[in-house]
């Protein structure tokens, strides 16, 4: 049974990723600036050389056939050449992508400290001082841009990584508060506080283990969450990571970085969230 | 309506007259260029002092106010619009359909959708009109920003299919159309606008984050994010405080409409 399962979340895994690296190729070459192509404006490159630009960018125009030579020699472990960083993808994304993954990584740990933390302090000491500073104190992180607390960061010294904390934990915080505060309502746990227990035993023991599903659910939702917010924040950081290269493939026009990128973060939102769900399986057969 | 929700449309209300009446409020037109103040301090002529090229910050934050708060709105009712219809088909065609939706949403919200707008964005003319950009950059918020919505919408119309007034209205004959029509749209109405509160702001944050990255709208018309790129030079930042205005008032907007959504106490 769970063999089946486990093979049946990989062939969405993988359909989704492909489906995804599809929606992306069609999003560019359905773009009316697809044609474009700046370097057609460099007075240095001779009429030759423009026309081989030209026949270069003739065989990305047709989207099936870019699309079914992609998947043929991704098969291979080839993910095809960076137009404007004239490197193999493959190379790009194997020296880059760990500089992203240990940002993020980092980052959800941070976030996930800090919003944990808080919300289980916020809901003990529930309208106390400790509330009101913790919801105030994530609703000022929750209304910045991504970019904007990027530059704060570097504004005041911090690490990328505590920035991508400080984007995360207010979603944690107050995902985890929200469901911690309906857990204390609970009626095992009023029968606990009854019967006298208090404070962290109380917590421990009869409210956090109820809410793990949950909180599994929302660990998957946060690694995309972290993701999307290294994008903004290596540009403007100039991390070199996924998150930069993307954003340069972006203004360089690059399609196989782009669909690679694409399928990359597609991929692993998709194993995030497939993680959780089994995790929460478990935990589930494990209560029952 | 608690007071914090009362006070969040009071501030937005009076952010939303400033905006609209930039025309009037602003001191100069935003793409005035006054070649012999470029990056003046605050005085009486520039209260909020004049970015590089010498344009006034105070008039291009009026007008920037203005892109955003109008569009952002009609980016959430477009997206919410393709919501309702998605997730309610889903639910009431079940079978195939619902399957095929959940695919789709799957699909959707696995798409790193801030590098899928990133891209399109990019992939635009280099000389693309500023109208035009504006027109494009919320338009595809409100075209990628459907997933999350509509799921929230199936889940809803699926358990009022199953709600007894819905059986009984069956009971008495109503038809499909008019079923949906006069039970089910009334109904659906609450969660509809909470979904449009909740996009406003994730689509402001997005324009932010796409200007802040010089691809949101294009130059020389302004909104909350290219006015934000004056963040980058941080050297600057740090004796010019008032060049944090746009920041401030996207996060004091952000703010009012989180405020205005309703929380899950208030709603049961």
């Amino acid at each position: 049974m769970w063999m089946r399962a486990i093979s049946r979340q990989i062939c969405g895994l993988i359909l989704t990723a492909l489906l995804g690296g599809l929606a992306a190729a069609t999003l560019v070459r359905l773009a009316p600036g697809f044609d474009v192509d700046e370097r057609e404006l460099d007075p240095r490159l001779s009429e030759a050389s423009l026309q081989s630009v030209r026949t270069e960018r003739a065989k990305e125009r047709n989207l099936t056939s870019f699309y079914w030579n992609y998947l043929r020699r991704l098969a291979h472990g080839d993910l095809g050449i960076s137009h404007s960083l004239r490197r193999p993808v493959a190379e790009l994304l194997l020296e880059r992508g760990p500089v992203t993954l240990r940002l993020a990584g980092w980052g959800l740990a941070g976030g996930w400290a800090l919003g944990l933390s808080l919300a289980m302090a916020a809901t003990t000491w529930k309208q106390g001082f400790v509330d009101f500073f913790s919801v105030s104190f994530a609703s000022v992180f929750l209304c910045l841009p991504a970019a904007v607390i990027g530059l704060l960061a570097l504004f005041s010294g911090v690490a990328p990584a505590w920035a991508i904390a400080l984007i995360v934990f207010p979603k944690v915080f107050n995902y985890a508060r929200g469901l911690l505060g309906k857990a204390y309502q609970a009626p095992h746990v009023l029968l606990a506080r009854a019967k006298g227990l208090r404070g962290a035993s109380i917590l421990l023991r009869h409210v956090l283990p109820g809410t793990v599903p949950e909180l599994l659910a929302l660990a998957g939702v946060s690694v995309s969450m972290a993701l999307s917010a290294a994008i903004p924040l290596e540009a403007v950081c100039d991390v070199p990571g996924i998150g930069q290269l993307a954003w340069q493939a972006a203004l360089g026009r690059d399609l196989p970085v782009l669909v690679s990128l694409t399928l990359f973060l597609t991929l692993a939102t998709r194993i995030a969230n497939t993680t959780a769900d089994l995790a929460i399986s478990a935990v589930r057969i494990e209560e029952s | 309506m608690s007071v914090r929700q009362k006070i969040a449309i009071l501030v937005l209300s009076v952010i939303f007259a400033a905006a609209l009446g930039a025309g009037v409020l602003a001191p100069k037109a935003y793409e005035a260029q006054f070649r012999d103040s470029p990056s003046a301090q605050p005085s009486r002529q520039f209260p909020l002092g004049t970015d590089e090229l010498g344009r006034d910050r105070l008039s291009r934050l009026l007008y920037g106010s203005r892109v955003s708060l109008l569009l952002a709105p009609a980016a959430a009712l477009l997206a919410t619009a393709l919501a309702a219809a998605a997730g309610a088909s889903a639910a009431l065609l079940g079978g195939w359909g619902e399957r095929a939706f959940v695919t789709a949403t799957d699909l959707s919200l696995s798409l790193p959708w801030l590098f899928a707008l990133m891209t399109v964005r990019a992939m635009l003319p280099l000389d693309v009109a500023p109208g035009l950009s504006i027109t494009i950059t919320f338009l595809l918020l409100g075209l990628l920003g459907w997933a999350a919505p509509a799921r929230v919408v199936r889940a809803a119309v699926a358990s009022m299919r199953r709600s007894e007034f819905m059986l009984q209205a069956r009971a008495s004959g109503c038809s499909g159309f008019r079923l949906l029509l006069v039970h089910l749209v009334p109904n659906l109405k609450p969660v509809l606008f909470t979904q449009f509160l909740v996009a406003i702001p994730v689509f402001i944050l997005s324009e932010a984050n796409l200007g802040l990255l010089g691809l949101g709208v294009a130059e020389p018309m302004p909104s909350w994010g290219n006015l934000l790129r004056d963040l980058e030079n941080l050297s600057e930042l740090r004796v010019n405080l008032w060049l944090l205005a746009p920041v401030v008032l996207l996060a004091i907007v952000v703010t009012c409409f989180q405020l205005l959504v309703p929380s899950e106490d208030s709603a049961a």
